[in-house]
């Protein structure tokens, strides 16, 4: 166990709260720098996938996990993102601008679909982005002349102060600093005003209402936000994956994403990470497991989609605070060593409170 | 006449929507939780009726009510299984199980070894069977969907209205904890409302399966109940037959008169309109909270 002494108001504002935060982080950095020389090419691949997915999942976090307010259409974001992204990069302009664009355009769509949200709570507001993500996805579909249609579309490879990032480890970099740069952006945003008003919207509106947080302004700042986030992985996405095509970005999409925050752990920043590695590691791992597996099971097409949904099953039931919650309790079980209780993590019953009545 | 055609076959989809709506306005009436998993019931339906009917040999009058009840059953089994654990959590878990438990249905229908990956036709007595009336052409089809979804509308408006059990219903969806101090069982309640959605959409699968084929992702139409249900108010039962109707109606026209792309998507257009003007949709109550 640590017992922290605090003898001034920096260690309060500083990011590592202590040495052990410095140690291991930094351990993770170097190990992060060094991958590409370490693992072979197609893990570095993956891990790029991973920090992209994480890009997105922060923002989704930022979202659902602390505001409050649930997507069942960020792909289509990330599509949006995606796509002027290739259509940028393909017509010649500079990457950087590119990126920022994407990010931009994505964050007013997201301010459009937030203008709904401050009309509809709960369970209408999934219907409303899971609308949007539908119309999103036709209209790429549709729209020919300029996306490419069902027939795809073609991205280039991204090009950064003249020199063209072709490789695998150089894109990682890439995606490295990108990702690493939105972590710190969202850690800092959730330590501010604005991060607190998010989590009190989410916490209560009416108290935050009577606090004094401008409810419209904080939601679509926060869809705006997370639509930002979701436009850049979304333009990093299109890099790696190199062709972009409409059914990408549908609705089974937007569903791996939602699943990447519950299993990572709502409302936790590590938890955008956690996800989005077993969003990558997971498929990879039936792939393993297939060959242990009787041929009739092992060869069966809808198995993935079985051990994913029973997967889901088995954290909403068993694990709540998903990956994120269990090391906590892991950590707190070897911190107390002998005295970790049953109950220390145990769930509130709550006697249900409507939904319409909010 | 070509107006009155597509809006036959417009109200005959519609009663679908309204059909699969009716399991989520049921559901979310009880337990004010939404189902994602409705769509793959449906889907499971058909391959139960199916499955009476071509491997266990069923006539069609017997395995229809055999796989309505079949499908009742397993929607207890799954309240009883996996919903009731985790009763008193935040809608958004139970969102997310629904969603997880409409995965591992279709993942399990997907993997029955010949079956699962094939399109059936599901061999019902009135198939391919046409009514001229007029200028009109009907098939046997569209009317049965459309006459077992007003009688099936009929039987659930009566049992809300009228049977003991409606009532506990009724009272269970307002307000679970009075309910529980009136002595309504509302743990065993939630457990017969999800057979009852379960149910009605293996009626749903059932009449879908001979207008279109019965194939493990026939459920991905559950998506565009939603806007139904949406439509008529997640709260009303009569909301969601009349969203369906109007989805349905919308898709129709629009599939005829806009350009292509248009009739995959007016569902969700029709959907936001509803959203911005009117959020509780056309039938739903509007209920407040004052401080």
């Amino acid at each position: 166990m640590r017992f922290l002494f605090k003898t001034d108001y920096d260690q309060d504002i500083r990011l590592a709260k202590h040495g052990g935060h410095v140690f291991w982080y930094s351990l993770l950095g170097v190990a992060l720098v060094l991958a590409p020389w370490v693992f072979p090419e197609y893990w570095v691949a993956q891990f790029t996938f991973v920090l992209i997915y994480a890009i997105v999942g922060l923002g989704l976090m930022l979202l659902a996990g602390f505001t409050g307010l649930f997507s069942l259409g960020h792909a289509a974001f990330l599509g949006v993102g995606a796509y002027t992204q290739a259509i940028m990069v393909n017509a010649g302009l500079p990457f950087p601008l590119a990126l920022a664009c994407a990010g931009l355009l994505a964050a007013a769509v997201g301010m459009v679909v937030g203008l709904p949200a401050l009309r509809v709570k709960g369970i209408y507001l999934g219907m409303a982005t899971l609308a949007f993500g539908f119309i999103v996805e036709e209209g790429i579909a549709r729209w020919e002349s300029v996306t490419g249609g069902n027939a795809g579309l073609m991205v280039k490879y991204p090009s950064l102060f003249g020199k063209e990032l072709d490789t695998t480890a150089e894109f990682y970099f890439l995606c490295l600093v990108i990702c690493v740069g939105a972590t710190l952006a969202i850690v800092n945003l959730m330590r501010s005003s604005t991060g607190r008003a998010f989590v009190a919207i989410r916490d209560s509106e009416i108290s935050a209402q009577s606090m004094g947080i401008h409810l419209a302004r904080y939601k679509t700042l926060s869809f705006a936000l997370s639509a930002a986030l979701a436009g850049v992985g979304g333009a990093l996405y299109a890099h790696k994956i190199q062709f972009l095509s409409p059914e990408q970005f549908g609705i089974i999409q937007s569903i791996d994403l939602l699943l990447m925050v519950v299993i990572g752990g709502l409302g936790s920043i590590h938890g955008a990470f956690l996800g989005a590695i077993f969003l990558i590691v997971m498929p990879q791992l039936i792939a393993m497991g297939k060959d242990f597996l009787p041929a009739a099971i092992g060869q069966a097409a809808g198995l993935q989609g079985t051990v994913y949904g029973l997967v889901l099953i088995a954290f909403v039931l068993f694990e709540p605070m998903g990956l994120y919650g269990r090391w906590l309790k892991v950590r707190a079980y070897f911190q107390l060593f002998p005295f970790y209780r049953q109950g220390m993590f145990k769930r509130q019953k709550s006697f249900q409170k409507s939904d319409r009545l909010k | 006449m070509q107006l009155l055609q597509l809006l036959i076959s417009g109200i005959a989809q519609g009663c679908i929507y309204g059909l699969i709506a009716l399991g989520f306005v049921l559901i979310y009436k009880a337990t004010e939780t939404v189902s994602f998993a409705q769509g793959d019931l449906m889907m499971v339906g058909a391959f139960g009726g199916l499955a009476a009917m071509t491997m266990l040999g069923f006539p069609f009058w017997l395995s229809v009510p055999a796989a309505i009840i079949g499908m009742a059953l397993f929607g207890v089994l799954v309240e009883r299984v996996v919903i009731r654990p985790i009763l008193g959590q935040p809608a958004f878990s139970i969102v997310m199980l629904t969603i997880g438990v409409g995965y591992v249905l279709r993942g399990l229908i997907t993997m029955i070894p010949d079956v699962g990956t094939d399109t059936h036709t599901l061999p019902v007595p009135y198939a391919g069977e046409v009514i001229r009336l007029g200028g009109l052409v009907i098939s046997a089809e569209q009317l049965v969907v459309i006459g077992a979804t007003a009688v099936l509308c009929l039987g659930l408006f009566a049992m809300f209205s009228y049977s003991k059990l409606g009532i506990a219903m009724q009272a269970s969806s307002q307000n679970q904890l009075a309910a529980y101090y009136m002595g309504i069982p509302v743990k065993r309640l939630n457990g017969l409302v999800w057979g009852l959605a379960a149910g009605v959409a293996a009626i749903a699968g059932l009449l879908l399966a001979p207008i279109t084929f019965v194939h493990a992702n026939m459920g991905f139409i559950g998506l565009k109940a939603f806007p139904a249900a949406v439509v008529g108010g997640f709260t009303s039962l009569p909301g969601a037959i009349v969203g369906g109707l109007i989805i349905g109606i919308v898709e129709a026209l629009s599939g005829f008169y806009l350009p292509e792309g248009f009739k995959d998507i007016a569902p969700y257009i029709v959907v936001l309109i509803m959203l911005v003007l009117k959020p509780n949709g056309l039938f739903g109550e509007k209920l407040r909270k004052k401080v």
